[in-house]
Parts: structure tokens; sequence; C-alpha cells
């Protein structure tokens, strides 16, 4: 906390000290920063090529918000469902993706995850339960409540969080979704990424209420207000309501708190924000917050918490070499595959 | 072989489904206690358990959107937007997300997905509650769209829809519930993608779907009387679509009207006739013609509204127009 300068703890009253959970095992603790330093250097090496001109068409970077998706994606299981947003690297990794067939799909070659279709932000991962990327935003948080149903008529016992930004709480299927998984009781954490601005508009000047937590009430569920910044914090109240869930407790609403860093995609230069305001962000840097948190509870030592980032970044470096290098355009007669199911074609 | 109407056949279809698969599901307003606005779903919430046959709030944006991810999860389910005026609402999670997320995520995600959509006009219920919307979904890659009219096909074609793993839009015509028709007892379905020749004919083909073909074969009978012989070509589905039927038909007569009951500008129709010219202009003796309503939002007094449904006179009015032309 001590490093977080006195501007961004004015903005972010909700802003916590790190502390792992008693029992949290190292193992996972390493896992945590692991995939919150994948994150980061997949996001940040993304913003690169597209600059470079490497990766085509639009990007949005995850960036600053890696302990939310780490945080929730550590509190479930692989049989567990996501729905994610147009900010969905952060999630699709999060969940287990492999990442080098993801960096192929954000450079459309044939080996993606989504066989080049899909892009950055059509990327998904069904089969380990990510269930897409989506470019409306909104979009795809009926999808969460869609597999919750699922979970309930099979009574497979499986729960979903639906990842959203403050963005998407405005949108009419957001009290759609969530007054339904309310009312018939279903397994679905809602979980919103409130970066504080969608695109260039900030939340106060189109919420009333900017507390989103608090909107709980009007749906009879429990709302929880979290450090977006906070692996720990996010990962305890998403642990928690999961393990409610799956008893049959219903939904919760949690607001991970933060503030976006970077621009809303990778070549926003945002210059409509308060530029202090930009650069004080960075004192709360989720990523260095994990780092030093783990150095200075002793949980590893320095040398360690570098060998890790840097055993991510070099996976990271792994999957633009694999990439770049090794994968292959589509072929021109895959155009019209997948429009339908087992290998029908209308034209 | 037992007579029944659109509606039994309706609920038939989605009781043997239901039974046969227990990962149907159905979900719409007032399906469930009440049966459907239209009485469609009657005694399924009874047999299957309120799980299974949900009651939703108006929420279609909402409800359409829980059935994408419920299909993508695992369950077949069968959803109604209660007219399909409403669609509209619920367009996001149809064209963007349940015709495109197989092919965004480069074929891994199943979408098996049914929206019944009560559609078609007549009964006075005027601009919001009388439009046919089935060329809009007809445009969207990933869709499947189906509209047939007699008891038979709509309960084979909804077994079809319901084990297709593709999302299907599903059109009944509102007027049509209690037509009855001929169905046979036992497990049958009617594939997509295959026309019925409703009645055969030499002179002229008149291509149609849903209510207007029953208007259609009604005009044609009355034409033979006027020595003039009509192919009656009954689509039921609309995408995909049976060219083969259409242009063999075509290939006998030399003439063609193409009948639509939504307002003409954009329709459906205009889309046949234009891959018409495009499979087989030489064959055509005449300009083709189309049969529509005109292109304004329908109007509550039962006159006017009257002036906006196509009916068997518009028909033998394109069809005498299509025989004088040489």
């Amino acid at each position: 906390m001590s490093n977080i300068c006195k501007n961004m703890r004015q903005l972010l009253p909700n802003l916590k000290p790190l502390k792992a959970p008693s029992g949290l095992s190292k193992a996972k603790q390493e896992d945590m920063l692991y995939k919150m330093c994948a994150i980061r250097a997949f996001d940040s090496r993304v913003k690169e090529l597209w600059m470079a001109s490497e990766i085509y068409g639009l990007a949005h970077s995850y960036v600053g918000a890696e302990a939310i998706a780490v945080g929730a994606c550590e509190a479930i299981t692989k049989d567990d469902y996501i729905s994610s947003t147009h900010r969905g690297h952060g999630h699709t990794l999060a969940k287990g993706a492999d990442t080098k067939a993801m960096m192929a799909e954000l450079f459309g070659k044939h080996e993606g995850l989504n066989l080049g279709k899909g892009g950055s932000m059509h990327i998904a991962d069904v089969d380990i339960g990510m269930l897409g990327a989506t470019g409306i935003v909104g979009s795809g948080m009926p999808h969460a409540l869609g597999a919750a149903l699922t979970s309930d008529i099979l009574d497979n016992n499986t729960v979903a969080i639906c990842f959203h930004g403050d963005g998407g709480t405005n949108q009419g299927v957001w009290h759609e979704t969530i007054n339904m998984a309310a009312a018939w009781n279903l397994p679905v954490i809602f979980l919103i990424e409130n970066n504080q601005y969608a695109i260039a508009t900030k939340l106060e000047w189109v919420s009333k209420e900017p507390e989103l937590y608090k909107r709980a009430a009007g749906y009879g569920i429990e709302g929880v207000l979290v450090d977006g910044f906070n692996v720990f914090d996010v990962y305890k109240a998403v642990k928690k309501a999961v393990d409610k869930a799956r008893k049959g407790g219903g939904p919760t609403l949690i607001e991970a708190r933060y503030m976006r860093i970077l621009g809303h995609f990778v070549a926003d230069d945002q210059a409509y924000r308060d530029q202090d305001e930009v650069s004080d962000c960075w004192t709360a840097d989720p990523v260095e917050r994990m780092k030093e948190y783990l150095v200075e509870s002793e949980t590893f030592s320095q040398e360690k918490v570098d060998a890790v980032e840097q055993a991510a970044k070099d996976e990271i470096e792994e999957a633009i070499d694999y990439a770049r290098n090794e994968c292959t355009e589509p072929p021109a007669d895959t155009l019209y595959d997948d429009i339908y199911a087992n290998g029908e074609v209308i034209i | 072989m037992s007579e029944i109407n659109v509606r039994q056949a309706l609920n038939d279809a989605l009781r043997e489904e239901m039974e046969a698969d227990p990962t149907v599901m159905m979900m719409g307003c007032d399906i469930g206690v009440r049966g459907g606005p239209f009485g469609v779903t009657l005694g399924l919430q009874k047999q299957f358990g309120a799980k299974r046959v949900k009651d939703t709030p108006i929420s279609e944006p909402g409800y359409t959107g829980a059935a994408v991810g419920a299909a993508a999860t695992g369950l077949r389910p069968v959803i109604e937007i209660l007219y399909s005026d409403w669609l509209t609402l619920c367009t996001d999670q149809i064209v963007n997300m349940a015709a495109k997320m197989r092919y965004m995520f480069g074929g891994k995600v199943n979408m098996p997905l049914v929206i019944r959509a009560p559609f078609g006009a007549g009964g006075g219920v005027a601009a919001q509650h009388s439009q046919s919307f089935e060329a809009w979904f007809n445009h969207i890659p990933g869709l499947k769209v189906v509209a047939p009219i007699t008891p038979y096909d709509v309960k084979g074609m909804l077994k079809a829809a319901i084990r297709d793993d593709n999302p299907v839009m599903f059109f009944e015509h509102k007027r049509s519930y209690q037509m009855k028709g001929e169905v046979p007892e036992g497990d049958y379905i009617v594939p997509f993608g295959k026309a019925a020749i409703r009645r055969e004919g030499t002179d002229v083909t008149i291509v149609s779907y849903s209510m207007i073909s029953i208007r259609a074969q009604n005009a044609a009978k009355e034409l033979e009387k006027e020595g003039i012989s009509c192919e009656v070509i009954d689509l039921r589905s609309i995408l995909p679509l049976d060219y083969e039927t259409v242009m063999s038909s075509i290939a006998k007569t030399n003439r063609v009207v193409v009948c639509q009951e939504a307002n003409l500008r954009g329709g459906l129709a205009g889309d046949i006739v234009a891959e018409i010219i495009d499979r087989g202009f030489d064959l055509l003796d005449a300009p083709p013609v189309r049969v529509g309503a005109p292109n304004v939002p329908m109007p509550y007094n039962a006159g006017l509204e009257a002036i906006c449904i196509p009916d068997e006179e518009n028909i033998k009015e394109a069809v005498r127009k299509v025989m004088s032309n040489d």
C-alpha cells in the first residue's frame, strides 16, 4: 500500500493491503503470480505487435486488470464456465488456454484457437469453459446465465462467472440477466470489472450511483466491493460466492473496482483523460503489488519471483515465435467451414 | 393417421422431443402454467417440471441470450418469442451471437437452439403484432429459417429443428393454429431444404410458403376454371431453400410468380426472383412477378388491413399478368 500514491488512494478508497488467505498453498500463489505475469506479458507484447502491424484488426488490453481474471479463475475449476467481454485475453489465459494457440489466433493463423476466424475480440475456448470474448458490450452476460441453467438442469454442480465492465452495467441485458439469475437462484457470479471508463465516458457521468455493487439490493442478492488491483481480495470474494452458489445459495454481485491504466484499445492514447491520473494508476499496478507482497511476506524470495516472471515472459515470447514463424494462413477453401454444424454448407 | 390441428402438432412435437432427450428445455413468457398465449405448450410444464419448461420474465434479450449460453454448454433450448415482431428485441443475441459463434470460434462450439416465433398478419392486431421478418433472418449466414404450414410439416420440422445442431428460426403462422391435417402416428421428421409441390401444373409456377401457400392453392383451383394450370410450391424451408425443385418446375412452366405475406420491399420474394434469374434466366418466357404486401405499417382498421394482406385475388392477378407476357 505504501507505494500507492495519495491521489489513487482517494480515487479508490476500496484499495486494501494484499494478504493471502490462510491455507492458500504456495503452489497456488505461484500459479497466480505466473498467470498475472503471463497476461501482462501477453498484452504488453500484443500492443507492440499491433503497433508494428503484425497483429491486425482490434485488440483491447487486459494490462492492469490481471488481478481480477486470475483471482476469479483461481476460485473455480476447469469444468466451470466463464463469460467474457471485448477485453478477453486475460479471461482466456486465466482459464487456462494455450498461449501459442491464442497468439496464433491474434496473428490470424489457421493454427489459432479459432482457426483465424475470430481474432482478439472473439477469442474463445469452450472446451475449457471459456464461452468467448464478444465485441458487443454486455452481450456475453446472458451466456453465463445459460451455463448456469445447464448446471441446474443437468445437475452437475458447475458454476459460471460472468465477467463484465462498468460499461456493461448500463445495458438492458445486465438487468435482465441478473434478475433472472436471482429469481431462479442460479449458480452465477456476476463480476464487474469496474475500470471507471466506458472508452472515454466516466461512470459518474452516466450513473447517479457509481457504487455498482449496491445495485445487488434491487435484485435481492448479495453485493460485494473488492479491490480490483488485489488478486487475493478478488479471489476471496469469488471463492466465497462460488461456495455459496454450489450449495444452492444463488448469485452474488461482486464489484472489482480499479482503474483502467492503458487506453480502451491498443492504439488509444487516452488524450481525453487527466494524464496525472493515468500515471498515478501505475502506483497501484497489480502485478508489482503481487510481486512485492510475495517477497515482503517471505512467501518467496526475490529470485524466485523474478524467475516466475521471466518464465511467463519466455512462454509468451515462444508463443509469438510460434505464431510468427511456424503457423500458416487459413486456406481460402476454409471460408465456408463451420458456418453450420457437421460440415453442412449452405451457399 | 389422425387429424390434428397445428397447435396440437406443435405440442406433440415438443412433448415427444422432451420425452426422448433430457437436454431439451423451453423458455418463454407464459409458456408454463398458462400453456402459452396460443396454447401451444399446454400441459408441458406439468409433465416436465418448471426447470425444463420455464416461465420467463418479459426479458426477450436476456432469455434468448441465456438460451445461447445453454446451447453452448450442452442443452437444446427451444424458446418462444410471443409475437415475432418482438424478435427485434433479441436480434443481437440471434444475429451477433447464435448465428456466428460457431464460425467465430473456429467450429468449437455447438448451437442447437430453436426460436419459435408466431408471425403473420390478420386479426386486427395492427403494426407491432402482424409482421413477417423471415427475410431479415434469411440474410444471416449461420441461421436456418423455416416456415411450415400443414400440421404434418409443422410437427416434422419442429422435431427436425430441435435435433438440428444449428440455430433455427421457426416461424409459425399465428392464424394457422386451428388448421387441421393428417399426421401419422409415431416418430418422423421433415428434413429442411425440401420443398413440397402442393399442386402440379404446367403453365405457371407459384412459389410460396406458410399461409400464403394455402391462398396460392385456392387461387390455383380458381385459375384452373380459367384454363390456367398452376404448379404450387410450398417451400416449407426458407434457409436452406430448395432451388432444385423451384428450377425444375420453372423448366416445365417457364413462368413464375413468387409470393410472400410480408411487405414487398427487401423481401424474400425479390431475393428468390434474383436467384431464379441467376440460375435460369433463359428458362423464363415472361418476367417473374412478385406478390406481397404494400410497404406500409399494418393498419388497425379491418378494411385497411385487408388491403395489406396479399390474398387469392392478388395471386390470381399476378398469374394473369405473368401469363399475358409473351
